[in-house]
């Protein structure tokens, strides 16, 4: 038999290496100055940023809930599809992953822009007068469904993957002791699918709030997201790396909070059951 | 014992192969050159040209902005032997010792320079540069829905109010920050504080008016008639006015009260390992037949003389790339700034762009609620364990 630790060296070099390692590069940039010194006004000028985290937070938690709303009932329905139809729709869930997440969303932004495909659209069924258009690009409306539609499969998946755990014996029981549909979904479906729930909401709301590309594509380039302002602080004019380590590090705090609490109440559900 | 030397003779061999021929003057022919350029800043076949004239081969990069390269260079992520950075830049880069000073005797072809554009503010010795393209700044608009009469407005044409949300601005500070001085009537390189301070509230006005900052996908964006007015590089006009890929409805003027000139030169850093080779390409450069080649491709005005002669009338002759005594006589130069007043700008630029300051009420509200859960939580699981 393989000795277990044995067989993990290979991953504890792995992480030493690329994560244990930049991370303290990280903190040893967080907590100095330009002349290696250590300073906590990095700490301080934090402050500054308080907006853009805030904007950052605002539409990466209004992406996420709209992820969950469209997620729901549809990994419901593929949880309850026969075998091949099961994964046939799995497959077409994935299907945009496939390709490059750079040209996904430029192709968001040729259909959304003022002559994109929607205005032109609209323009030739009549709804709109020749030479006016909607303004649907440089929105947070854009950079909302910039995330949504690149995020909605880490939503479905994980849904989908405890809900197809649940056995159809307990929904007809539900619905033997004399529960209508609605009380079904509130009683059993959304209980047994909370897991799911908190994986996916994770898997969303982390990337969709430290997201810079589809800002900068969808976005304008008007208002910068705490992504954008990082990778500033990195290349560009003024990049400052010290200032630049500090938000990454406050970034990682957020999201550290955000996996402690839904891990809780994970927790917490479970001694609901129990 | 046997092995260790035999594996330590291996690794002296190698080690020699590494270390180029001492030389300095020969050049040598098994070299990659490293060139790191704007992008659309060469015709494409020059490279295979030079590679098959000299059999040096070049590996081509490609940045988006001064500052990116910049930080590139930096870093240290990687070395490159040619590069071609804007003229406030060369300065900056000379007053850090990062440029290497070149050897005009391998590069014979600065003679046909336009002397004008030799010994400038940023390399006054012309120890260091040489210049590759020249331009000014103005603004590109679409006549098909711009009224002519408004062009007098001048650089307030990027303010105002009747083309809300079709007025594209630059995505990097100086250029931005310069148009605003321009607006206000400041020096490009001004010293003052409080005059960045204004130039800052007046590009903030100008935020609501904005459909985008944007660079380099300007190009795409004024063809397809996404916004109409862009302030930009007077060179890229051929891309954007040409009669097929481009848009004939694009027009270009210059506005009068002043404008930016600006220069990007050929530079060597300091670290390049193939200095010798690197002057030989810049010589190349600045051949007659290829500076033609990359000024009929590029757009931007070519400071060699006797391209500008063979170049089709009506560039060559073109005021709009070769503007008249008069005009260039407004133009000013981006020179280095002090590093107090470049830290200024990147804070303002910094400031324009970050959300709104009422955003972060709603971080706090965040996490006062955050706090809140957590303490309902903890409450709520000590009263059930009881």
């Amino acid at each position: 038999m393989i000795k277990s630790k044995g067989a993990a060296a290979p991953f504890a070099v792995w992480m030493a290496l690329f994560t244990v390692i930049p991370l303290g590069i990280v903190l040893w940039f967080a907590f100095t100055d330009g002349g290696g010194n250590f300073t906590l006004s990095n700490l301080s000028s934090i402050v500054d940023y308080a907006g853009t985290f805030g904007i950052s937070i605002a539409l990466g938690a209004v992406a996420t809930v709209i992820c969950l709303i469209l997620a729901f009932p549809l990994a419901y329905t593929i949880s309850r599809a026969q075998g091949r139809m099961q994964q046939t729709m799995v497959m077409i869930i994935m299907l945009p992953m496939w390709m490059n997440f750079l040209l996904r969303t430029y192709a968001w932004m040729s259909i959304l822009e003022n002559n994109g495909f929607i205005n032109q659209l609209l323009r030739l069924i009549g709804l709109l007068p020749e030479g006016q258009s909607l303004t649907l690009i440089n929105t947070n409306g854009a950079v909302i469904l910039g995330m949504v539609y690149n995020f909605l499969p880490f939503m479905v998946l994980p849904l989908y993957s405890v809900m197809a755990k649940i056995d159809n014996s307990v929904i007809e029981a539900a619905q033997d002791l004399g529960s209508n549909i609605l009380q079904v979904f509130r009683k059993v479906i959304i209980p047994l699918s909370v897991p799911g729930m908190l994986s996916g909401i994770t898997m969303v709301f982390v990337p969709a709030v430290s997201t810079f590309v589809i800002t900068k594509l969808l976005g304008g380039s008007k208002t910068l997201m705490i992504g954008d302002t990082i990778e500033t602080m990195f290349i560009g004019q003024g990049a400052d790396y010290h200032v630049g380590a500090t938000l990454s590090l406050v970034l990682m705090v957020m999201i550290l909070i955000c996996m402690a609490v839904t891990g809780m109440v994970d927790q917490g559900e479970e001694d609901d059951l129990s | 014992m046997k092995r260790v030397l035999s594996i330590t003779l291996v690794f002296l061999v190698l080690l020699c192969a590494l270390i180029p021929s001492v030389s300095a003057e020969e050049i040598d022919t098994n070299v990659t050159l490293n060139v790191y350029n704007w992008g659309e800043y060469i015709d494409p076949t020059v490279n295979d040209l030079f590679t098959a004239e000299t059999g040096i081969k070049v590996n081509y990069k490609n940045f988006t902005d001064n500052e990116s390269m910049y930080a590139v260079l930096d870093s240290g992520a990687a070395i490159y032997d040619v590069i071609v950075p804007s003229d406030y830049m060369v300065g900056k880069m000379i007053n850090e010792g990062k440029l290497a000073k070149l050897d005009f005797a391998n590069i014979p072809n600065l003679s046909k320079i336009n002397p004008s554009l030799l010994n400038p503010s940023y390399d006054p010795q012309n120890e260091y540069s040489v210049p590759y393209t020249w331009g000014t700044v103005g603004i590109f608009y679409n006549t098909k829905y711009v009224d002519e009469a408004d062009l007098k407005l001048g650089w307030d044409l990027l303010w105002s109010e009747k083309y809300s949300g079709r007025i594209f601005m630059f995505d990097n500070p100086r250029d931005a920050f310069g148009i605003a001085l321009l607006k206000c009537g400041f020096s490009l390189n001004t010293q003052s504080l409080a005059e960045w301070d204004t130039a800052y509230e007046v590009l903030r006005e100008q935020k609501p008016v904005l459909h985008q900052y944007v660079m380099d996908q300007v190009y795409d964006k004024m063809i397809n008639e996404e916004a109409w007015i862009a302030p930009y590089y007077a060179g890229d006009g051929i891309i954007m006015m040409d009669e097929e890929e481009g848009n004939p409805a694009i027009d270009f003027f210059v506005p009068q009260t002043g404008t930016n000139l600006f220069v990007d030169a050929l530079c060597v850093p300091a670290n390049s390992p193939h200095k010798r080779e690197a002057e030989e390409y810049i010589n190349f450069l600045c051949r007659t037949d290829i500076a033609l080649l990359n000024a009929e491709y590029i757009g931007y005005s070519t400071p060699q003389e006797e391209a500008r002669a063979e170049l089709d009338p009506e560039i060559g002759q073109n005021e709009n790339f070769y503007p008249p005594e008069d005009v260039l006589a407004k133009t000013e130069m981006f020179e280095t700034l002090p590093n107090e007043i470049t830290t200024h700008m990147d804070t303002l630029w910094m400031r324009l762009k970050l959300a709104d300051p009422a955003w972060s009420v709603f971080t706090i509200l965040v996490g006062v609620a955050a706090v809140v859960c957590f303490v309902l939580y903890i409450v709520r699981r000590v009263r059930r364990k009881r």
